[in-house]
């Protein structure tokens, strides 16, 4: 089941594993996507927090972790080949995995239908 | 996700629509504030325009900047007064880069500007123009009669074709060379081109009756080297060539010497009669050296250090800023633009930049990033 944030942060969760990437939208709307910044294995964060930096050709964003946990792995892929994001955003393009804290939080998520409609009135 | 470093040119003011607005938006520009205008950033991404205009031609609209026709009786005299080009040695049809400074030397903008028959056509900066247009009436005798043309577009076309595409619309061009222009006649429409811009490449820049610019942008892009570019790579584009932007790396705070624009007091004759704004300062930083100094910086690795990133000395003490920075699309890396004290401004000068916590290394470097491609005439 994939959840998605109001600030374009996509989270897929397989048991108590996440992975998490940024929306389509949001690598359209960036453009070129030349550095992405991952967090490393062990690293905890909190719902909200600061997780990974993604650089365009113009501008850095920070990229929020939609759930709380411990980041169990960074997708190494994006240091050579951070175009992958924009290529694959909701796929190869993920981001970092983590092992979710507290799972009752995605029910402050949306879900594909609710994001989607969201999106629509951007 | 949020932008971290997007807000620099966004101000919450009405903006404004310029002739090409519906045009950008038909051809699937991605419109966004700019100096008080929405102006296209990209349409198919930055890399592929950049990368574009460095192969063929791209069509920029500059038209948020100021164009201004200067006349009346002394106009080269009053404007040496403001500016330290040397104006009375400009031919007609003649260009020429220089600046706007306040009294202390600092730079108030940078401009530029050719002699017409009947007096002087100058170019701008779209955040600044009123301001500009503002100092000069007070600053110029009533002699002098400024017109801000408002009713012109401005059109850049830029790359090595840039030449092949404009000369099969606008014939003649192809004998103008590098800072030089003339008036033209395009379906009866008049045209001032010069052979200029700000991306290091060859190309022209248009100015069009605002009505005119929809048929003329249309008339360009059915050329096949001819694709329209946003600012975003304008952006990328000026900071491979070295072309300092106004209110990033330029501001009242920086003289010309600080901004390594020494050319733009170059006239031998300017210098001694040391009668521009500023010229005690400026002409002994220019025999001394300013205390600071704008270098390039190669940054390693691949994350592009941005404006506002801290650089450092060997004690990690804040020395200098980062004024302009990003990926080069053309080098595949990220580079800079940033003032260092003057013992730092070496070229291959190693430099420690801090930015969100984190220590990014890089060299102080040549520039141009990029050569440059004009076309100059024979000496």
């Amino acid at each position: 089941m994939r959840y998605f944030t109001e600030d374009h942060e996509w989270v897929d969760v397989d048991g108590d594993v996440g992975t998490v990437g940024i929306t389509d939208y949001a690598q359209g709307q960036l453009g070129d996507i030349v550095f992405v910044d991952v967090p490393e294995e062990g690293k905890e964060v909190s719902k909200g927090d600061e997780a990974a930096v993604v650089e365009s050709v113009k501008a850095a964003s920070d990229v929020y972790s939609p759930v709380s946990g411990t980041v169990i792995e960074g997708n190494a892929d994006l240091a050579d080949n951070p175009g992958l994001v924009n290529e694959d955003a909701d796929g190869e393009g993920w981001f970092f995995k983590l092992t979710l804290s507290d799972p009752d939080e995605l029910s402050d998520l949306m879900d594909e239908a609710k994001y989607e409609a969201f999106v629509a009135k951007l | 996700m949020s932008d971290i470093d997007l807000a620099n040119d966004y101000v919450e003011v009405e903006l404004e629509h310029l002739p090409l607005d519906a045009w950008h938006r038909a051809r699937g520009g991605r419109m966004v504030p700019f100096a008080g205008y929405h102006m296209p950033v990209q349409y198919e991404g930055i890399m592929a325009e950049h990368l574009w205009v460095r192969e063929s031609a791209g069509l920029f609209d500059v038209s948020h900047m100021g164009q201004v026709h200067l006349s009346g009786e002394g106009l080269d005299e009053a404007l040496e007064q403001l500016i330290p080009a040397d104006v009375k040695g400009v031919k007609l049809n003649g260009q020429k880069y220089s600046l706007l400074l306040a009294d202390n030397g600092g730079i108030l903008d940078d401009l530029m500007f050719t002699r017409w028959d009947d007096g002087l056509y100058m170019v701008v900066n779209g955040a600044v123009k009123y301001d500009d247009i503002g100092h000069m009436r007070d600053e110029l005798p009533d002699a002098i009669t400024l017109n801000h043309m408002d009713e012109q577009a401005l059109l850049a076309l830029q790359g090595p074709k840039a030449v092949d595409a404009l000369s099969r619309i606008v014939p003649g061009v192809e004998a103008l060379v590098f800072m030089t222009g003339g008036h033209f006649e395009w379906n009866g429409t008049k045209l001032w081109i010069s052979r200029s811009g700000y991306t290091g490449e060859d190309g022209f820049e248009i100015s069009v009756p605002g009505d005119k610019a929809e048929a003329l942008a249309d008339a360009l892009c059915v050329e096949p080297e001819v694709k329209p570019i946003g600012l975003g790579a304008r952006d990328s584009l000026r900071l491979e060539a070295d072309l300092p932007l106004y209110g990033h790396d330029l501001d009242p705070e920086i003289t010309p010497i600080m901004a390594a624009l020494n050319f733009a007091v170059a006239s031998k004759r300017r210098r001694e009669e040391a009668n521009f704004p500023g010229a005690t300062r400026i002409l002994m930083e220019r025999e001394q050296g300013a205390v600071s100094k704008r270098v390039g910086l190669l940054v390693e690795g691949r994350q592009p250090v941005r404006e506002g990133a801290a650089v450092l000395d060997v004690e990690g003490t804040e020395v200098g800023k980062v004024t302009s920075g990003g990926f080069a699309p053309t080098l595949g890396a990220p580079i800079a633009m940033a003032y260092v004290p003057a013992a730092m401004a070496e070229v291959g000068t190693r430099i420690q930049i801090t930015q969100r916590g984190k220590v990014h290394e890089a060299t102080v470097a040549a520039m141009p990033f990029v050569p440059h491609r004009y076309v100059r005439g024979a000496k």
